[in-house]
């Protein structure tokens, strides 16, 4: 009796803010997404699935590819460069663990737009890279002008920037390294709890340091290696300010053109579609994760 | 059974070899040194050029004297502030109802609370732009009114977050002490006052400073409910940002790292002194 008031007077404020503040809006733009644009602002949810349909337009259809290879590369290449971090921290001693952890979160904690815009001081034409690229250039041709070469203009007449930004690579760039601590932690994690024994055993066995990495770590750190492919490709995949200040006009992903839809374009039942496409995109990425997750624990509860 | 420390290096210390090393530290200069050649040349003293010319503070004295960046640091503290208290209270009720109560569909319940967690933040940015529009949400309030909006946005967002943090925190609470208070004769309040809450304390300082930092940081969602007369701080240095790249956004933004860093740092320091038990 007791229980059950003080559970409700704990459970009801929470739950309430989270209908009314966050299932409502979400359930709105759900209901916008079978609705039909009549006039400037007036909105009518029919029930048509014509917003659906017109995301299997090839101009859009495109973008989808293209945020899918977007974010399936930055995966990948942050797959490539955690995993050798992930392994030096899980085998690194007790006092250098908890720094090199923090020095790969540490930039989490920095505002994403700042990281981003850092990046593009960084590489700008104007930017500490060309600065730089400008710099050894000068002192390479002074160093053949000095060896009697400098009339043969080996280097070019003057030096030309490299366009880094504004451009499908530098969005790449950009997402790897919003992303890659996303990808450290699960590995750590994994690499962390994994019984040593068997790579003892496998380097004991005579199977050299690769081997032992790709048939023996590898395969022990799967659970890890799903979690941090869904949890860096999840946020990738839905990146607004990345493809925004760091890509052309060719670089534009799924975030981009909800954006558009609801502020400039102003149609909103196609941007609540596409927003909801994500969102299913989303749940069933979650959704794989946690079979991979219950797999796991079937299989590790057998005694070994 | 032989032991690892007594080799000159064991082919599991792979934090010795030379390779992975070299990886390692290509890594943090790669996640590192944008940053700090942001923040260091928030302190020179040269406009257009990226030679260091001598260090100055002037490029601050310039953003503390730029008045829209100042109106939207103080909205953004303004929504910081609201956001926290609110979100400090619900997301602890939240934690507290989904640990203690075993009720039917509870596994429901802890991934519908988990959900502003997971979806994309376009979406949520969308939605909250679609609501508030919808319900006619009045945009001409008198100032902080005006920024009621964007205050219940942020707090939709982080109090789950505070949820997860005092939930972590109430795996270690020992229930025989609030049995035992209960035997002897305490009413519910005095036993949530006087016995869960002196427990919760570091997780509640702890939530609270990351619902600060994670509305303080918030772009994009920010961005879809804020308008004209509603900027906040990260909203201002996008649009600065979109402009051109000015040693007065670096110092802006140093601003913003430094505080960032300052609140999450004594959240995690907090968190740790408080579940010693779980390192990391």
């Amino acid at each position: 009796m007791h229980r059950s008031t003080s559970f409700w007077t704990f459970f009801l404020p929470p739950s309430l803010w989270l209908a009314l503040f966050f299932l409502a809006p979400l359930a709105l733009v759900f209901g916008f997404s079978f609705a039909e644009k009549r006039g400037l602002i007036d909105i009518v949810i029919t029930g048509t699935l014509d917003n659906y349909l017109r995301a299997l337009d090839p101009l859009y259809l495109r973008i989808f590819v293209k945020s899918f290879w977007f974010a399936g590369l930055t995966t990948l290449i942050c797959l490539i460069m955690a995993f050798p971090i992930a392994l030096i921290i899980a085998f690194s001693s007790a006092k250098w663990k908890p720094i090199l952890l923090l020095l790969v979160i540490l930039p989490f904690w920095t505002n994403l737009l700042i990281r981003t815009y850092a990046l593009i001081a960084v590489l700008r034409t104007r930017g500490y890279v060309n600065f730089s690229a400008e710099w050894l250039w000068e002192k390479a041709n002074a160093g053949l002008n000095l060896l009697g070469l400098g009339d043969y203009q080996l280097l070019g007449e003057r030096f030309v920037p490299f366009e880094l930004l504004y451009n499908n690579t530098a969005v790449v760039f950009g997402l790897v390294y919003v992303h890659l601590p996303f990808m450290v932690l699960p590995l750590y994690a994994a690499l962390d709890r994994m019984d040593r024994s068997y790579i003892e055993a496998s380097l004991d066995l005579g199977a050299g340091q690769l081997r032992t990495f790709f048939s023996v770590v590898m395969p022990l750190a799967l659970p890890g290696i799903i979690s941090g492919i869904i949890i860096t490709f999840i946020p990738a995949l839905g990146s607004f300010l990345t493809p925004d200040l760091l890509g052309g006009t060719d670089s534009q992903m799924i975030a981009n053109v909800i954006e558009r839809q609801f502020k400039s374009a102003n149609d909103w039942p196609f941007g609540a579609a596409l927003s909801f496409i994500l969102m299913y995109i989303t749940f069933f990425a979650l959704a794989v994760r946690a079979l991979a997750d219950k797999g796991n624990r079937g299989s590790g509860s057998t005694p070994a | 059974m032989k032991k690892l420390g007594q080799r000159a290096k064991s082919p599991l210390e792979y934090g010795r070899s030379a390779w992975l090393r070299l990886m390692l530290l290509a890594t943090f200069v790669f996640l590192y040194a944008p940053i700090i050649t942001l923040v260091a040349y928030s302190f020179n003293d040269s406009r257009r050029n990226i030679v260091w010319r001598g260090f100055t503070l002037k490029y601050y004295e310039k953003a503390w004297n730029n008045e829209g960046l100042i109106e939207a640091f103080v909205n953004s503290l303004t929504i910081a502030f609201a956001c926290t208290l609110v979100a400090t209270v619900i997301g602890t009720m939240a934690a507290i109802a989904l640990w203690r109560f075993p009720f039917p569909f509870r596994r429901a319940a802890d991934a519908t609370f988990a959900l502003p967690i997971v979806i994309p933040e376009i979406c949520m940015g969308v939605a909250m732009l679609a609501f508030f529009s919808r319900i006619g949400w009045p945009t001409d309030l008198i100032w902080p009114f005006n920024l009621g909006a964007i205050t219940i946005a942020h707090i939709s967002f982080s109090f789950p977050f505070v949820a997860v943090v005092v939930r972590a925190r109430l795996a270690s609470f020992n229930r025989e002490l609030d049995e035992a208070a209960h035997d002897l004769g305490a009413s519910p309040w005095q036993r949530f006052q006087d016995i869960l809450l002196p427990h919760l304390r570091p997780a509640l300082i702890a939530g609270a400073l990351l619902a600060f930092t994670l509305s303080l940081d918030d772009f994009v969602i920010t961005f879809f409910t804020s308008g004209p007369n509603t900027v906040t701080f990260p909203v201002k240095v996008y649009s600065m940002v979109r402009f051109s790249v000015t040693p007065e956004v670096n110092a802006a933004s140093t601003l913003l790292i430094v505080i960032t860093l300052v609140l999450t740092s004594i959240a995690l320091w907090l968190q740790n002194r408080g579940n010693e038990r779980h390192p990391g």
